[in-house]
C-alpha cells in the first residue's frame, strides 16, 4: 500500500494540537506552544510540496486516492483524492497557515495554547475540504470547519468578536444545511437508480438527474457555495467577520475559507448539475459582476483598512465567480488562478494591516500617514503586495484576471466589459488608501517613532513576496498542473448540457436557448 | 416454565437492585455513607449482561413481553441512561442531603417501568409499564422537599401526567371495545384485515392514544409542563427524566403506531406531521428566548422530541433504526449536559442563569470543553453523534418523502445552534465577574461526563457499528 499522503496531510495537524494538549500550564510556555504550532504547520506545508512534486501534471484524474467503506449500510466512504483543481488550494492552505501563526506571534496575548490548537484544528477541517471525493465527508469537514473559526473569530478577536463569531456561523449554517438536504436527497436518487445509497462523487456525477430536480439541487449547494464565496448579496457576513478576527483569523479566513465557497461551485454544483448550472451561470454572472463593482465601490470608501481589504474581496471573488460561471478553460482556469492570487495577495494585505495595527492599535486609514518616512521597508513591501492586489503585470495578479476576462468575454462580452471596470476601480481604491496611508507628512506624532519590520515579520511577509513575484513571472509552473483537470471539468460540463438524450428526457424550461452560449465559437449574443 | 421468564430477567435485575437499594436505607444508620449507587450499577450490568444474552434469542414472556431485538436495543439505552445518572447524581445528594437510598431506588424502578414499557407488547402493560415509571420520576421531581419550585414542579407534573394517563386508558378501552384485545398483535391483525375506511371510533380511540404519547414525550401542544418540571426538578433528575422517559415513551410509540396500526397510517400521518413541525419550530424558537439553561434545554429536548417524531413519521426501515440511534445519541448528549450542570449546581448559587457560566473556562477548562461538546452535539455538528443522528433521520424523511419536514428540521437545528452557543460563547468568550464560584468536580462525575463525551464522538466518528445494531433490532418486529 503506498503510503496515505493524504490521510497524513489531515492528520498531521490534529497530531500536532494533541501534541499541544499536553503542553503543561498556559502563558508561561506560550512560547513554546507557538514553536510547536510554527513546526506542524511547516510540516504540513513542506508535506503539501512534497504532493506538488509527485503530482503527475499531465493527467487530469484524481491521484493520491485512498478510499474505504466508512458506512457501508449508507454508502458512505472515505473517499479522498487530488486533481489539479485541489492542489494548489491544499499548497495555498499549508502555505497561509504557519504565515497566519507568524503574524500573529504577538498580538495574541491570552490563550496562546488554545489559540494554537484552534489554528491547527482548522487547518486539518480546511484540508479535508478540498480532498473529499464523498459528499458526506465533504460535508463534515465543511461544518466542522465552523467550529474552530467560531472560536478564533469569537476568543482572540476585536471588540464585536461576538456577534462577528455568531453571524459567521450562522449565516453559514443557514446556508449549507439545505445543501445537506440535497445532499441527502442525491444519495437516495443513486439508490432509487441503481439499488444503494452512494456518496461518492464520481458515481453521483454519473447520476442522471431530471432537470426539475437539478434546478432544486443547484439552488441547494449554490446558495451553500454563494454565502461561503460570499457572492453579492450574500456578503454581510464577511466584513464583520473580518474586522473582528484577529490578524491569523483574517488570513486564513480570505485566504482560504473563501475559496471553498468557488471550489465547492467548481467541484460539485456545476458538474453535479450541468443542466441547471447553465440556467443559472447568467445570473450567476450578473451577482458576481454586481459584486465586483459593489465591492469596489464601497471598499472606497472605507474608514477601516480591515474593511476596506475585506470588501476588496467581495470584488476580487466575484472575478472568480464571473470566470466560473463563463465555464470555459480560461475563464475556469483564470478563476483557479485567481484564487490562488487572491489567497497570496489579501493574506499579505491582512498581515500588514495586523502589523499596523499592533503597532498603533488602530485600523483607521485617517489615523496613519507619511508612514514611508518612518518605517520604509515595510511601506515597500505593502507597496508590492498593494500593486500584486491591483493585478499589476509582472506580479501574481494579473494573470488570473487576465484570463478571467478572456473567458468571460468570449461567454458574454457585456458582462465581461462591466466586469473589467472593476480593474480599474480596485486600482482607485488601493492606490488611494495606499496614498492616505504612507505619503504626504507624518501628521500624527504617534506614528512618528513606529519600528519597521522585525526579523519575524519579515519571516511572515517574504514568502508572500516570493509568492507574488513567482506567480506573476512563471504562471505556467501553476497553470499546467490546473489545465488538465479543467478541461476534464469544463467537458464534463458542456456534455452534460449538450447530451440530447438529457435534453429530451426533461422538461427545462429553455433548452433550446442554453447550449450555444456555452459553446467557444457561438456568435456574441 | 422457566423458558417464558426470560425475557423479563433484565427488569428483574433492576427491581431487585432497587429494593436492595430501599432495605439497604433501612439499614442505614443517619450520617453513614453506603455505596447504595454501586448496588445499582451491580443491577443494571446484570440487566445489561442479561440483554446480551436474550439478542436475537426473541424470547417472550406471557405472551406480553417480548424481550425482541427492538426491545433490548432500548434496554440497553436505558441502561446507559442509567449508569449515567447513578454516576452523576453523587454530587446532588450529598450537597441537597437527598435520602441516598430512596433517591436510588426510585431511579432503578423507574427504570424498570421504563425497560417493561420498552418490551411490553399489550397496551394494559404498556399503561402499567407508564405508570410505575411516571410515579417514580414524580416523585424524583419532588424530592428536594424544602424546595417549592421542585415541590410546584413535581405537582404541575403529576397532574398534567394524570390527565394524560387516563386518555392512554380510555384509548385503550375504546381500542379494546374494538378489537376485543388489548394484545398488539391482534389489534395489528385485525386492523390490516379490515378492508374498509376505518370508523370513526378507530380514529378516536387511535386519537387518545397519541395524546398519551404525545404527552410522555413532550410533543407540542403537550409540552406545557415540560419546562417548569424539568427546571424545578434536580439537575440529575432532568437529565434522567429527559432521556429515559423520551426513550421509553418512543420505543412503545413506535411499537403502538408502526406495529399495530400502521395499517392506519394513512389516517394518521397528517395529525403526526403538524405536530413534528409544531414540536421543531415551537421548541427551538421559545428555547431562543430562555434565559435558564435548564429551561433553554427543555425546551431543547422538545425540539429534539419533533425530530424523534419524523423519524417515526418516516416509518421506513431508515426511520425505524433512526429513532434508535437518535435515542441514544440524544440520550448520551442530553445526560451529559445535565451532568455539567449538576456538577455546577451549588446551593448558594444555582449557576443555572446563562451569564453565570461566563469565564467557565478560566475555571474548569476541561468542563467547558466537555459542555461545549454536548452542546454542539445537540446542535448537529460533525464529528459529533447528534450530526449522525440527525443526518439519520433526515435521510429517513428524504426517502419517506417529508422534504417539507425536513427542511423545517435542518432550518429549526440552525436556529438551536444560536442558544446552544449562547452558553459556548459566556463560556469561552465572557471573563467572569467575580472569580472562583465554581464548586470542584467530583471524581465519579467527571469521569462519567469524560465517558459520555467519548461515546459521542465514538458514535460520531465510528457510528457503524451501532446502526448495523440499530438496523437489526428493527428487523426484527417490523
Amino acid at each position: 500500500m503506498p503510503f496515505p499522503i493524504l490521510s497524513s496531510l489531515i492528520a498531521l495537524p490534529i497530531v500536532g494540537a494533541l501534541l499541544l494538549l499536553f503542553v503543561r500550564g498556559d502563558e508561561e510556555n506560550a512560547p513554546l506552544a507557538r514553536r510547536i504550532a510554527l513546526v506542524v504547520s511547516v510540516l504540513v506545508f513542506a508535506e503539501t510540496l512534497l504532493l506538488w512534486s509527485r503530482f503527475n501534471a499531465a493527467s487530469a484524474d484524481f491521484q493520491f486516492v485512498e478510499r474505504y467503506a466508512w458506512i457501508p449500510a449508507f454508502g458512505v466512504s472515505y473517499f479522498v483524492g487530488v486533481d489539479g483543481i485541489s492542489l494548489f488550494l491544499l499548497v495555498l492552505t499549508g502555505f497561509l497557515t504557519p504565515l497566519a501563526l507568524l503574524g500573529s506571534w504577538e498580538s495574541v496575548h491570552k490563550k496562546t495554547k488554545a489559540f494554537c490548537i484552534v489554528v491547527l484544528l482548522l487547518e486539518s477541517a480546511m484540508i479535508g475540504v478540498f480532498v473529499s471525493l464523498d459528499l458526506f465527508l465533504f460535508y463534515v469537514f465543511w461544518d466542522a470547519m465552523l467550529i474552530p473559526m467560531y472560536f478564533l473569530i469569537g476568543i482572540w478577536g476585536y471588540d464585536r468578536r461576538i456577534y462577528a463569531a455568531v453571524k459567521f456561523i450562522l449565516y453559514t449554517m443557514a446556508g449549507s444545511v439545505l445543501m445537506l438536504l440535497a445532499i441527502l436527497s442525491l444519495a437516495y436518487l443513486h439508490k432509487e437508480t441503481s439499488g444503494a445509497y452512494s456518496f461518492d462523487l464520481l458515481r453521483l456525477y454519473e447520476l442522471e438527474i431530471a432537470p426539475r430536480l437539478q434546478f432544486w439541487f443547484f439552488a441547494a449547494f449554490a446558495l451553500a457555495f454563494a454565502i461561503k464565496v460570499p457572492l453579492f448579496p450574500f456578503h454581510t457576513w464577511l466584513p464583520d467577520a473580518h474586522v473582528e478576527a484577529p490578524t491569523a483569523g483574517s488570513v486564513i479566513l480570505a485566504g482560504v475559507l473563501l475559496k471553498m465557497g468557488t471550489y465547492g461551485l467548481l467541484r460539485f454544483a456545476f458538474p453535479l448539475f450541468p443542466q441547471a448550472a447553465a440556467l443559472f451561470a447568467p445570473k450567476l454572472a450578473v451577482l458576481a459582476v454586481v459584486g465586483i463593482i459593489y465591492g469596489a465601490l464601497v471598499a472606497m470608501v472605507q474608514p477601516d483598512m480591515k474593511k476596506l481589504v475585506a470588501y476588496s474581496s467581495v470584488s476580487h471573488l466575484g472575478f472568480v465567480v464571473l470566470g466560473i460561471a463563463a465555464m470555459n478553460t480560461q475563464g475556469v482556469q483564470g478563476a483557479m488562478y485567481q484564487m490562488l492570487n487572491h489567497g497570496v495577495s489579501t493574506g499579505g494585505l491582512f498581515l500588514i494591516v495586523g502589523m499596523l495595527s499592533d503597532r498603533r492599535h488602530t485600523r483607521l486609514i485617517a489615523e496613519y500617514g507619511g508612514l514611508k518616512k518612518v518605517t520604509p521597508r515595510l511601506v515597500a513591501v505593502f507597496l508590492i503586495i498593494t500593486l500584486s492586489s491591483i493585478g499589476l503585470p509582472g506580479l501574481n495578479g494579473f494573470v488570473g484576471e487576465f484570463l478571467i476576462l478572456l473567458g468571460a468575454f468570449r461567454w458574454d462580452p457585456r458582462t465581461a466589459s462591466f466586469a473589467a471596470t472593476g480593474v480599474i476601480l480596485s486600482a482607485a481604491y488601493m492606490l488611494w488608501m495606499f496614498q492616505r496611508v504612507n505619503y504626504g507628512p507624518v501628521s500624527n506624532e504617534k506614528n512618528a517613532t513606529l519600528r519597521d519590520l522585525q526579523p519575524r515579520e519579515w519571516g511572515a511577509i517574504v514568502p508572500i513576496l516570493a509568492a507574488a513575484v513567482l506567480m506573476g513571472v512563471l504562471p505556467n509552473l501553476f497553470l499546467k498542473p490546473i489545465e488538465p483537470a479543467v478541461n476534464r471539468l469544463v467537458n464534463q460540463v458542456r456534455n452534460g448540457q449538450t447530451s440530447p438524450a438529457r435534453i429530451q428526457a426533461g422538461d427545462f424550461r429553455k433548452p433550446s436557448g442554453l447550449s450555444p452560449q456555452y459553446s467557444a465559437s457561438s456568435p456574441k449574443p | 416454565m422457566t423458558q417464558s421468564l426470560n425475557a423479563i430477567v433484565p427488569m428483574a435485575c433492576v427491581t431487585a437492585a432497587g429494593i436492595a437499594a430501599m432495605v439497604a436505607e433501612a439499614f442505614r444508620d443517619p450520617g453513614e455513607r453506603m455505596p447504595i449507587a454501586g448496588l445499582g450499577v451491580v443491577g443494571l450490568v446484570g440487566a445489561g449482561i442479561a440483554s446480551l444474552l436474550l439478542w436475537n434469542h426473541n424470547a417472550s414472556s406471557f405472551g406480553v413481553v417480548a424481550a425482541d431485538n427492538f426491545g433490548l436495543f432500548v434496554t440497553w439505552i436505558l441502561i446507559v441512561v442509567g449508569l449515567l445518572t447513578l454516576a452523576l447524581s453523587g454530587p446532588t445528594i450529598e450537597r441537597e442531603r437527598l435520602p441516598a437510598g430512596e433517591y436510588y431506588a426510585l431511579v432503578l424502578f423507574a427504570l424498570a417501568g421504563m425497560m417493561l414499557m420498552a418490551t411490553a407488547t399489550d397496551l394494559l402493560l404498556i399503561f402499567l409499564a407508564l405508570e410505575v415509571l411516571s410515579l417514580a420520576v414524580y416523585v424524583l421531581t419532588g424530592i428536594r422537599r424544602d424546595s417549592a419550585a421542585s415541590t410546584e414542579a413535581a405537582l404541575k407534573y403529576f397532574l398534567l401526567g394524570a390527565f394524560s394517563s387516563a386518555f392512554f386508558l380510555y384509548g385503550i378501552a375504546l381500542t379494546y371495545g374494538l378489537a376485543g384485545s388489548t394484545r398488539l398483535d391482534r389489534i395489528g391483525s385485525l386492523v390490516a384485515g379490515q378492508s374498509l375506511a376505518p370508523t370513526p371510533m378507530q380514529l378516536l380511540a387511535l386519537g387518545l392514544l397519541l395524546v398519551g404519547f404525545a404527552f410522555k414525550v413532550s410533543a407540542v401542544p403537550f409540552h406545557m409542563w415540560t419546562p417548569d418540571a424539568y427546571e424545578g426538578a434536580p439537575p440529575p433528575v432532568t437529565g434522567f427524566m429527559s432521556t429515559g422517559v423520551k426513550a421509553a415513551a418512543f420505543a412503545a410509540f413506535v411499537r403502538v403506531f408502526l406495529a399495530a396500526f400502521e395499517p392506519l397510517q394513512h389516517d394518521w400521518w397528517i395529525v403526526l406531521w403538524v405536530i413534528a413541525a409544531a414540536t421543531m419550530i415551537v421548541g427551538t424558537i421559545v428555547g431562543v428566548a430562555q434565559s435558564s439553561v435548564k429551561r433553554m434545554l427543555a425546551y431543547s429536548s422538545i425540539a429534539h422530541g419533533g425530530y424523534l417524531l419524523v423519524a417515526l413519521l418516516s416509518a421506513n426501515d431508515v426511520g425505524k433504526g433512526a429513532v434508535l440511534f437518535y435515542l441514544l445519541a440524544y440520550a448520551v448528549t442530553n445526560l451529559g449536559a445535565f451532568g455539567v450542570i449538576a456538577v455546577l449546581d451549588n446551593r448558594e448559587r444555582a449557576n443555572d442563569q446563562v451569564q453565570d457560566y461566563a469565564g467557565l473556562w478560566d475555571e474548569h477548562p476541561v468542563l467547558a470543553a466537555l459542555m461545549t461538546l454536548f452542546l454542539l452535539s445537540l446542535g448537529g455538528f460533525p464529528p459529533m453523534a447528534g450530526f449522525i443522528a440527525k443526518w439519520y433521520v433526515f435521510s429517513a424523511a428524504i426517502k419517506a418523502g417529508y422534504t417539507g419536514l425536513a427542511i423545517i428540521g435542518v432550518l429549526t437545528s440552525v436556529v438551536s445552534v444560536f442558544f446552544y452557543l449562547r452558553i459556548v460563547v459566556m463560556m469561552y468568550m465572557t471573563p467572569a465577574e467575580s472569580p472562583a464560584q465554581f464548586p470542584s468536580v467530583p471524581k465519579v462525575a467527571g469521569l462519567a461526563l469524560i465517558v459520555s463525551a467519548v461515546l459521542i464522538v465514538y458514535l460520531g466518528i465510528l457510528p457503524t457499528r451501532v446502526l448495523d445494531w440499530a438496523a437489526a433490532s428493527i428487523s426484527t418486529i417490523f
